[in-house]
């Protein structure tokens, strides 16, 4: 190889115009690895870590406690916590709670999903259907569900009714906006298909636009979840014997931070039940993903 | 069935796209369409498949299709369009459960043109762990399945490399001389052309008017990768192009 070339203009310039006795010396740079600049930008699973930081969390703040540097009215101990929980159980309060939730998050979030997603492919079928429901759904979205809690107990009555329309009403209109965006997005050249083939139109929605808009609609389905239990908690707070919504309200009015944070953690472990519950339906119905 | 285009022309709103295309398409042969960029040959194959209507002229059938035809005309897609969530045997039996043909006879239809296609082994894979000549066999295969009477191929192979579009090239000739299939074949590539029609149909630039009909007389099976009689026909249709193609190519720096 021509030595000038590595030792660059810069160098070569005077020495060019230099006596052309004086030769450049041979300094050759030692061969380098090339540097890697590829990784990143690619979701990597390290389930652990979640876990790691939790309990992190949690030992941080039992030390803290324990050794006094947190006072116990800024954060209740959880072992503390842990104690509560298992009261709880014992007394078999905590099923009488988690029972009647549960049953008003099922019903609510099934009546207010299984709406929204008729509703959204209704939108996402038909131009009328879109043009009369989309801006109100628009109109409805931005209301804060909790507002409209009177009206439901009118509608509906004071008792699980009104519960299970507020739950119902949350996950609805989040669901429709996912749902008719996922049926949207279904590759149009696979409609063109179904219909050079002659399917009929029923046979299009059922086996190509209706798997198709499956992955979306299920990522709404989890945002319309995550919703449907915060009003699930409030529907509780602002008027229920049982639930785990009325535990934390009376736990708060009390100012019993052990059980204020059990109900909460509760609440957690619901939210991380119900996303776990989707991730699996994802793997089932969605293997065929990239 | 024959396939006949008498006078079509078209024009999205203003924009005239098509020219007085009259064309016919004999059945058992291999009509190639080519063209610059933007001519209206994907607008004229959707004419022919019946998925869009042209302005002017019309696109008759003369002769019906045979009785056991699912689906008379049917298209095989640049992008496959296969769906991801179906394997390979599901894609295929797509396409019969509409025709209410399910087990047995269903089955029988599915093993032979998953043999033909040589995709026998890979009934069950989903269409992500497929190659790209794989997925356009599995479309070739649903195509065969509902044993259309004229094929409606609109640049099937460019989306693969150069050559896995030799090797499908081959297979399409074999299932061909086996079963002679009428097919409508637009492509960009003027090897596949010369390789594959029986006639070969050079339009100009837009609005797509047809500049020259080429026959070839050769037999498919014949003709090879590489022929001096075939490079001779293509470097004739290239000439013919050649100036089309570059006014075209200018004329979308205009837009
Ligand atoms: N639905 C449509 N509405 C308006 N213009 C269209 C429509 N479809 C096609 N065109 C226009 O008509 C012209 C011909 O399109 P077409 O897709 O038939 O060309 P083509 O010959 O297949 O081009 P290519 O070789 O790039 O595939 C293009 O300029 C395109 O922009
Ligand atoms: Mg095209």
């Amino acid at each position: 190889m021509d030595r000038s070339i590595l030792l660059g203009p810069l160098l070569l310039r005077p020495l060019l115009l230099g006596p052309a006795l004086i030769r450049p010396p041979l300094i050759r740079p030692p061969p380098a690895r090339s540097h890697f600049r590829g990784g990143g930008f690619a979701p990597v699973a390290h389930r652990w870590i979640g876990a790691a930081v939790f309990v992190l969390l949690i030992a941080l703040a039992e030390i803290g406690t324990r050794q006094g540097w947190i006072t116990s009215l800024t954060l209740p101990r959880p072992s503390d916590v842990l104690e509560t929980f298992g009261e709880l159980y014992s007394s078999g309060l905590l099923w009488t709670h988690l029972s009647v939730s549960l049953m008003r998050l099922l019903v609510g979030a099934a009546l207010g999903a299984s709406f929204g997603v008729a509703v959204g492919v209704m939108i996402g079928l038909f131009s009328y259907v879109r043009a009369g429901l989309v801006p109100l759904t628009a109109a409805l979205f931005p209301i804060p569900k909790i507002a409209l809690l009177p009206l439901f107990v009118i509608w509906f009555g004071i008792d699980e009714g009104s519960k299970y329309a507020l739950i119902a009403f949350g996950t609805f209109t989040p669901t429709v906006v996912a749902t008719y965006g996922a049926v949207d997005n279904v590759d149009r050249s696979l409609i063109r298909m179904g219909q050079s083939f002659n399917l009929s139109w029923f046979s299009i929605v059922r086996k190509i636009v209706l798997p198709g808009a499956m992955p979306g609609i299920l990522s709404g389905l989890r945002i319309s979840l995550a919703i449907a239990i915060i009003l699930l908690v409030a529907a509780e707070m602002l008027g229920a014997e049982h639930g785990i919504g009325a535990y934390i309200l009376e736990a708060g009015s009390l100012y019993d931070l052990e059980r204020l944070f059990a109900g909460v953690a509760i609440l957690s472990l619901l939210g991380v039940g119900m996303s776990a519950v989707i991730s699996l339906i994802e793997r089932r119905l969605l293997n065929w993903r990239q | 069935m024959d396939i006949r285009l008498s006078g079509v022309s078209h024009s999205y709103d203003d924009f005239e796209v098509l020219r007085d295309i009259s064309l016919e398409i004999p059945s058992g042969r291999i009509v190639c369409i080519v063209g610059p960029s933007g001519c209206g040959k994907s607008t004229l194959l959707r004419f022919i498949g019946g998925l869009e209507q042209p302005s002017k002229g019309e696109v008759l059938q003369i002769g019906s299709p045979p009785a056991d035809c699912l689906n008379p005309l049917t298209y095989i897609f640049q992008d496959f369009a296969l769906l991801p969530w179906r394997s390979v045997r599901g894609n295929v039996s797509l396409v019969l459960e509409d025709h209410g043909i399910r087990g047995a006879r269903a089955e029988a239809i599915i093993t032979d043109v998953l043999t033909r296609t040589k995709l026998s082994d890979f009934a069950n894979a989903l269409p992500k762990q497929l190659s790209g000549g794989m997925k356009q066999r599995v479309a070739i295969a649903r195509a065969l399945a509902v044993n259309p009477a004229v094929m409606l191929m609109d640049e099937p192979l460019s989306a693969l490399d150069s050559q896995t579009r030799e090797l499908l090239m081959d297979d399409l000739i074999s299932l061909w001389t086996r079963t002679p299939f009428t097919a409508v074949y637009v492509t960009h590539n003027l090897a596949e052309a010369v390789r594959l029609g029986h006639s070969i149909v050079v339009m100009s630039r837009r609005p797509g008017e047809i500049r020259e009909v080429v026959h070839l007389d050769k037999p498919l099976d014949q003709r090879q990768y590489g022929d001096s009689d075939l490079e001779e026909q293509q470097k004739y249709l290239w000439q013919l192009m050649r100036e089309e193609a570059r006014a075209a190519d200018a004329e979308l720096v205009h837009v």
